[in-house]
């Protein structure tokens, strides 16, 4: 069995203080539960157990509930994502143009399953819900930026380029 | 870079603004009459005026469901509360439909306004715009309009010196198709799984916090202002008999032009996809196109010169939608569409409700059997009876609609579906004996060498090594090649 690690006085005690301080500013902590998740992610970049308890704990509502929706919404991690996140977008328009055949490209050339991190924690790679950018279908991001009208050799030379850290964003 | 193409055939309401304004600065939406309709429901209209002239408009919801707007603001309007509340639903979740995103990018205002106006009209003083975490700049234009419209009085207290005050707010989504169904955005709303509940009651009656809500879609209001300041006549002159008014459509896949489209309601496909979206990609054979995303169905040639209206694209066998659609030529493969979707449904469904929960995932199990050339002719009749109990019997519009992909698909290519059931299917190329000319570039191209045969003599394929890659298919200059 895997033990679930609760401590949160290991967590970064600036982060937590950032998160308790949001809280406290909002008028209705409780039902601000998601907008509270999207405030922790932001600051340790997924929400761990120990996180998610300290939300708990916090708002002084249930671990439980708290895990029963961070796990409902695919927008949540509760495992540490890679450096960077490619994520390509399994929207229809994208879908018929290809997507499928991209993301295969970059789960073959990283050799892990889709939502896995590579062993070095640079890349993680996963399909994402459309992005509304159709027109520029099929479309990968990695962070914010945007690349458009993908192929599988623009995959490999995306991995290229985030390896390489040529471009250091 | 999403661009409104040719416009003969277009008239734009909810569009009216995209592009043309700069949506962050509040004086330019003021600029082209921007809350003036605001005004003028606050200065001359009672509640009861504005929701008959939303009424007489005959606007229906554009979210797909093409409930009456109207009818919905008189539902909510009579209910007695304290606190009543005006939700707007942004969570556009459809695969390949970027209306809402668009119109809340590009003229934010027109939503805002709508909202407040609403408000009055059903007697709110607080709204919630709920939009997905998946639209940040969506997200960032809302916020800089809210400042702004708060900081020119047309949010908060004694809007326009009147003794009506109203408040916005936004809300954050967070990845979940289902929340796109009112009770689960209300539930999501409230910071707890976006799961749906059983109406009765509807949220008119009991929804956010248990008050009176009404909760309407983003292209929905940005018709509004335009409706209250040019009259319910102005918008029951464009369109069909029981749908009036535009829909905006968002245009993509195998389409030269890709975008969206806002038509008058009876426009035909044709007209869309050949006058407006510059017809096929690569002048490819047009196969269907797909309406509703996961909800929805195919529409094939013989439907094309159909006036689509919420009505008449039911009966041929596809629904609205929020708009999305993905046009289809010859090189898509039917099962692996509608497999596609119920991968989509069975991964969003809310897990709520067995039939949703387990049927779509059986059901998309049967269609992966199928695709693997695993599965038998028996398999056809348990899709479709499976596919029909889960339509029935599933508590949301989202295991209800989920279906559809398939029944729909099944109904106009049963015999792409047999061929997979009777195993077939062809996977690999092959050479038409009475086209090859012997000119060797199939076997020139071919990565794995699999392709044989002299110069001037017919080619074969050795199909135990074809790998389908497609390679011999571009090359040849005869169209000698068949495609699996």
């Amino acid at each position: 069995m895997t033990t679930i690690d609760l401590d949160y006085s290991t967590l970064d005690q600036t982060k937590l203080d950032d998160l308790t301080a949001y809280i406290d500013s909002l008028e209705h902590p409780e039902e601000s539960l998601i907008h509270v998740l999207h405030r922790a992610q932001k600051l340790f970049g997924y929400i761990p157990y120990n996180v998610q308890f300290f939300v708990a704990k916090t708002l002084k509502i249930g671990a439980a509930r708290v895990n029963g929706v961070v796990s409902f919404y695919s927008f949540f991690n509760e495992q540490k994502p890679g450096k960077y996140t490619i994520s390509v977008c399994m929207g229809t328009a994208c879908y018929v143009r290809g997507a499928e055949k991209v993301l295969q490209k970059l789960l073959e050339k990283l050799e892990i399953n889709k939502g896995d991190v590579t062993e070095d924690g640079l890349f993680s790679v996963k399909d994402v819900r459309c992005i509304g950018a159709c027109g520029l279908a099929p479309v990968v991001t990695v962070g914010e930026k945007v690349y458009g009208h993908a192929t599988e050799d623009m995959a490999l030379d995306i991995i290229d380029k985030y390896r390489g850290d040529l471009d250091g964003n | 870079m999403d661009t409104v193409v040719k416009d003969t055939l277009q008239y734009r309401i909810a569009l009216r603004n995209c592009g043309l304004i700069n949506p962050e600065n509040i004086d330019d939406y003021i600029a082209v009459k921007g809350y003036e309709a605001l005004a003028v429901t606050l200065e001359q209209y009672t509640p009861k005026k504005v929701i008959n002239i939303v009424k007489e408009s005959h606007l229906r919801g554009r979210g797909g469901g093409g409930f009456p707007t109207g009818i919905k603001w008189e539902l909510t309007a009579r209910e007695q509360s304290d606190e009543k509340y005006i939700i707007c639903n942004a969570d556009e979740g459809d695969p390949g439909a970027f209306m809402d995103r668009s119109i809340l990018e590009g003229d934010p205002h027109s939503v805002i306004e709508a909202m407040i106006i609403a408000g009055y009209a059903i007697g709110a003083s607080k709204g919630y715009v709920y939009i997905r975490a998946e639209y940040p700049l969506a997200i960032d234009r809302l916020e800089t309009a809210i400042k702004q419209a708060k900081s020119y009085g047309f949010l908060g207290n004694n809007i326009f010196d009147s003794n009506f005050s109203f408040d916005l707010e936004l809300k954050l989504g967070a990845g979940a198709f289902v929340c796109g169904e009112e009770t689960a955005l209300i539930n999501s709303l409230q910071g707890l799984r976006g799961e749906p509940t059983k109406k009765p009651p509807f949220p008119s009656v009991s929804g956010f916090r248990q008050k009176p809500t009404n909760v309407n879609n983003v292209e929905t209001f940005a018709n509004i202002p335009a409706i209250i300041l040019k009259g319910s006549d102005w918008f029951n002159a464009i369109g069909t008999d029981h749908s009036k008014g535009t829909k905006v459509f968002a245009l993509a896949g195998k389409i030269n032009n890709v975008g969206l489209v806002e038509v008058p309601m009876g426009t035909t496909l044709r007209d869309i996809i050949y006058e407006i979206g510059g017809g096929i990609v690569d002048d490819k054979q047009f196969k269907a196109v797909q309406t509703g995303g996961p909800s929805g169905g195919v529409i094939t040639e013989e439907n094309l010169d159909t006036p689509i209206d919420y009505e008449s694209i039911r009966n041929i066998g596809s629904m609205m939608g929020s708009g999305g659609m993905i046009v289809l030529d010859e090189d898509d493969d039917m099962v692996e569409i509608s497999k596609f979707f119920l991968d989509f449904t069975q991964d969003e469904s809310c897990g709520k409700c067995t039939p949703c929960r387990i049927g779509t995932k059986r059901l998309y199990e049967i269609l992966e059997r199928l695709t693997n050339m695993e599965g038998s002719p028996e398999d056809l009749d348990l899709l479709e009876e499976l596919a029909q109990n889960v339509k029935d019997s599933s508590l949301c519009g989202l295991g209800q609609s989920a279906p559809n992909p398939i029944l729909s698909t099944i109904d106009r290519f049963r015999e792409e579906y047999e061929a997979y059931a009777y195993r077939t299917k062809r996977t690999t190329y092959a050479i038409d004996d009475n086209k090859c000319i012997g000119c060797t570039k199939c076997s020139r191209v071919c990565p794995v060498d699999c392709i044989t045969g002299e110069v001037k003599q017919v080619h074969v394929i050795n199909e135990a090594n074809c790998i389908a890659c497609g390679a011999c298919y571009n090359a040849c200059p005869v169209d000698a090649i068949i495609k699996p």
